[in-house]
């Protein structure tokens, strides 16, 4: 089916969206908040890389690169990057539930259950990796 | 005691006569039943006639009166003046949109968008009508229920960030139709409609602000049907690139 | 032709709902040499039919056959249904409500993957398709996403046509007024199909969403055609009060009592028991919907309904139907009498009361949606081809919409294929004629009556003297105040002059459209001296075989409707005693 064409007449009036169209509502701003946590997550892994690529170096290069993240600046910014990190993964989380459709027979497993199972899949493989790490130290 | 009212400020916009839309204030009756289109209606009806606006069924299922409220997008035969009292209440025409005049705004994009999508059951060979219903079982018909249940009312549209920075975008209600299609056992068209919805302005071009589902009246969630789309189509990307050999 | 000029096709579909766009679609499967338009007021997906809730009407099982489903259609429209028209119907139902399946029409489904079927109001066996309680809405939007991918149908979305074009006695398109520039143009077509719905809002209180004014019942009126059998308006037994929203047939069909303000179901007392647990076909909540709304009105002049802010109501009472049920079968209504009257069924009985629904009336048309007029059609609620006579039964007219929206759109692509080219130069004159009449009838004009005074003016005076019971010196003063009405809508006054989507124009122009249907209504009336069906005198208690056994229909004069009859036709089911 077509529609009778009707060519936009100027006296249509055409909305542009203010720069700050990210504060209207709180969803847009957890919105941008997740896209800018995004940074954060990235650079932690360059740093990270940086910090593999200074264990080749020697244990002295190491040993200097680990002392200079033990600065004030450097621990705010792993805390905030964690912070990030934990925000971004919980809403990746919730969103898979809502993305994946886990279906049992004939019936749909609720999302909030996926979400739950998910997050208990995280949980234990973080203590996992705790547990290794403890064993390590 | 005279009537308690409550204050609407309604946005105008004549074409031809303003360069853009300007606040128009009216006091209506408070009545804990009436909604804000029965508010509207009452301007309409006693104050000033010239008020447009669109409206029909005034049961949530037409799509016509979709409008900001507050500056959230709401059909507003379901907003009621007691959720906003003691106002003032903000009623403006539905964000994104181009205004036509006052409280209308302009479908035309979203009708070309619907017709792009290819809405419809698409078969190879179509069953003659004497061989009766294709069979579909409850479960089938499950999967794509909550799909179908779009009324265009557009309001997802008016939520989504990304269409009202860049108006190319498919958009929640389209996508979410043609992924209905895409999951209805009668249907056949997956190959062709599948592309569509994976162009560049398709669902790729969504951010998952994920605000779409959240102002749905209906409960369609399009949301989710853009990402599953998303994981749909990555995942034959993936695997042509895996068994690029492998047919169709 | 140039846009100025207008446009030109081979058939025209007045109206883009249910029966609209069955008839387009038809038409373009018809023939491929046909240029097809849609006219509609809104938007295609707007229209009412999306509304329609309970179900849709159609032999599908063993245990039914196509003569019990015209046996209880005839029954229920006492006997006032042309029975060729209900076998020609029941016939082509099933074919019908399949073709809908094969376009993505998500019909609710039984376990083995079958359509299912509900009881509904009136009938025999369990024959009604339902997609859950939003029928109507999802047959709509099945319509009109398939009605997409025929590129020969072309859409005016948003234009209202404000007269038939009529030369030598043959319809030549319509003077149509596009919302969008407020220009008025013709779009000349060799056809025309009238699907524009009803006309509840001729009465206060209905579940008719506001657009449905009776536009194209009023087009046909004016250009000489008959409204036939327009005294018969369906009131349906359960709608919200105030709102008038409603509570579909379907809440019943699933088992729901209706309770008086005693918790008595009421409908015992009136000859539709015993009162059974589980719903039983044709008794007690599932009597059929003019009988349902008479035993409402007796019981509160009993004293035995409830009084509220808006009028007296009883109880539509779910709550043994329990959670699961309700909000498998009725999700729809769990969510209105949450959302518009704060009760939610599962937990408490939803108050209800009878209200406007329906017109078994409309343009009187032959088998084929033919009307009188030569290339002029009608389909829908709209029309009248007499399968529902003086009572519809509920989930008829979705099915109605499809059938003969179907024929309508074949035999007017026949006709459109066989008809000569349209000559312009009349046509541009009709049209020409037509904006002066809008010009100086409201966009000049500075006359002091307002439209929404001059509205509900009418709508009560329909209340009173053509409501569920109707007396001769009511109607006739309802006559007098319509006629008084009209004079003074000669001096309506219009705010607003702006060309781009003025919505008090088209207010004005639906006003105009309703005075002249609830003229029809009532002088058809008045004049049928018996009751049948919907239409109820207290001074003609009994039916009147002798005297009324034919279909009334209304001409439009200057002083009122004229009302002549057409014999009904009678085929195999020879005129009884209408008992359930």
């Amino acid at each position: 089916m077509t529609t009778v064409p009707r060519r936009d007449r100027p006296g249509f009036y055409y909305p542009k969206p203010p720069a700050t169209w990210w504060l209207r509502r709180p969803n847009y701003v957890l919105f941008m908040l997740r896209e800018l946590s995004s940074v954060f997550i990235a650079i932690f892994l360059v740093l990270l890389l940086v910090q593999i690529h200074q264990l080749s170096q020697g244990p002295a290069a190491y040993a200097a690169f680990v002392e200079r993240l033990r600065s004030p600046g450097w621990i705010a910014f792993h805390v905030v990057a964690l912070a990030f990190a934990l925000y971004h993964s919980i809403t990746w989380f919730n969103l898979t539930a809502v993305v994946q459709v886990v279906r049992l027979g004939e019936r749909q497993v609720p999302p909030r259950l996926v979400a739950a199972a998910n997050f208990l899949l995280w949980g234990v493989v973080s203590l996992v990796i705790l547990f290794f790490f403890l064993l390590g130290g | 005691m005279s009537e308690e009212t409550i204050t609407l400020e309604v946005t105008r916009y004549r074409p031809g006569h303003d360069r853009e839309p300007r606040a128009q204030t009216f006091s209506v009756p408070y009545r804990k039943d009436w909604v804000v289109l029965d508010a509207l209606n009452h301007i309409k009806d006693r104050t000033d006639g010239t008020l447009s606006y669109r409206w029909s069924c005034r049961m949530g299922v037409c799509g016509s009166c979709g409008m900001m409220v507050n500056g959230v997008p709401k059909l507003t035969c379901a907003a009621f003046l007691r959720d906003y009292h003691p106002g003032p209440i903000r009623v403006e025409p539905l964000a994104n949109f181009p205004v036509v005049r006052d409280l209308v705004i302009s479908l035309d994009d979203f009708m070309e968008k619907l017709r792009r999508v290819k809405p419809w059951i698409i078969r190879e060979v179509e069953k003659p009508v004497a061989e009766g219903e294709y069979l579909q079982t409850p479960a089938q018909l499950d999967l794509y229920k909550q799909f179908s249940m779009c009324i265009n009312c557009m309001l997802c549209y008016a939520a989504c960030p990304v269409y009202g920075l860049d108006p190319v975008f498919i958009g929640p209600a389209a996508i979410a139709l043609g992924y209905r299609y895409n999951l209805d056992s009668r249907d056949e068209g997956y190959r062709i409609r599948q592309p569509i919805l994976t162009e560049a302005v398709g669902v790729w071009d969504c951010t998952f602000v994920g605000e779409c589902s959240v102002v749905c009246p209906k409960g369609v969630d399009p949301a989710a049907a853009i990402q599953r789309s998303k994981v749909a189509g990555a995942k034959e990307w993936f695997m042509s690139m895996l068994l690029p050999w492998g047919g169709r | 032709m140039p846009a100025e000029e207008g446009y030109r096709h081979d058939l025209l579909v007045v109206g883009g709902g249910g029966a609209g766009l069955r008839a387009a679609i038809a038409a373009a499967e018809e023939s491929n040499r046909l240029s097809i338009a849609v006219i509609s007021k809104v938007y295609p997906m707007r229209s009412h039919t999306v509304s329609a809730e309970g179900g849709t009407a159609a032999v599908m099982r063993e245990n039914d056959s196509l003569d019990t489903h015209a046996k209880d259609t005839i029954f229920g429209s006492d006997f006032l249904a042309d029975q060729d028209v209900v076998e020609a119907f029941v016939k082509e139902a099933p074919g019908e409500v399949i073709q809908l399946e094969h376009w993505g029409c998500p019909w609710s489904r039984d376990p083995d993957g079958r359509v299912s079927v509900r009881p509904f109001g009136g009938m025999t066996v369990n024959r009604t398709l339902y997609a859950a309680d939003k029928t109507g809405f999802h047959m709509l939007h099945a319509l009109f996403q398939t009605s997409l991918k025929y590129d020969k149908i072309v859409r005016y979305d948003e234009w209202f046509a404000t007269s038939l074009l009529v030369e030598d006695g043959k319809v030549c398109g319509v003077a149509a007024l596009n919302l969008h520039d407020g220009q008025v143009r013709p779009i000349a077509a060799k056809a025309v199909i009238i699907c524009t719905g009803g006309a509840g809002r001729i009465y206060p209180f209905t579940t008719n969403a506001a657009i449905k004014t009776g536009d194209g019942m009023a087009l046909a009126y004016r250009a000489g055609v008959a409204l036939k059998d327009m005294e018969f308006v369906q009131y349906h037994p359960t709608g919200l009060p105030g709102t008038g929203i409603l509570m579909t047939e379907a809440s019943r069909g699933e088992g729901g009592y209706l309770k008086n303000k005693d918790g008595y179901r009421y409908l015992q007392d009136y000859g539709l028991g015993p009162p059974t647990d589980k719903p039983v076909h044709r008794k007690m909540e599932l009597g059929p919907r003019d009988i349902l709304s008479r035993c409402h009105i007796q019981e509160h002049l009993k004293g035995r309904t409830f009084e509220g802010p808006y009028g007296d109501y009883v109880h539509l009472d779910l709550r043994h139907l329990g959670e699961k049920v309700i909000d498998k079968k009725l999700p729809f209504v769990r969510e209105l009498a949450r959302n518009y009257v704060g009760i939610d069924p599962v937990y408490e009985p939803i108050p209800v009361r009878p209200v406007v629904h329906y017109m078994m009336g409309g343009i009187s048309t032959d088998i084929s949606g033919k009307t009188s007029l030569d290339g002029l059609y009608a389909a829908g609620e709209t029309a009248c081809v007499s399968i529902n006579g003086a009572n519809r039964l509920g989930s008829n007219s979705l099915t109605e919409l499809l059938v003969f929206g179907a024929r309508a759109g074949r035999a007017a692509a026949r006709y459109a294929l066989e008809r000569p080219a349209l000559r312009s130069n009349p046509i541009a004159q009709l049209v020409s004629d037509e904006r002066k009449r809008l010009d100086q009838r409201f966009l000049r004009a500075d006359g002091r009556e307002r439209i929404a005074d001059i509205r509900e003016e009418m709508q009560n005076a329909m209340e009173k003297g053509v409501g569920i019971y109707r007396n001769q010196a009511e109607m006739k003063e309802t006559c007098e105040t319509l006629r008084k009405l009209r004079e003074r809508f000669a001096h309506i006054g219009l705010a607003d002059r702006d060309a781009v989507f003025n919505t008090e124009l088209i207010a004005a122009l639906e006003l105009e459209c309703l005075l002249d249907v609830a003229e029809a209504v009532a002088h058809s009336a008045l004049a049928r001296e018996e009751s049948r069906g919907s239409h109820t005198r207290t001074d003609f208690p009994k039916r009147d075989d002798a005297r009324f056994l034919k279909h009334s229909l209304a001409y439009r004069t200057p002083g009122g409707s004229r009302i002549e009859y057409l014999p009904v036709t009678i085929t195999r089911w020879p005129p009884e005693e209408r008992k359930y």
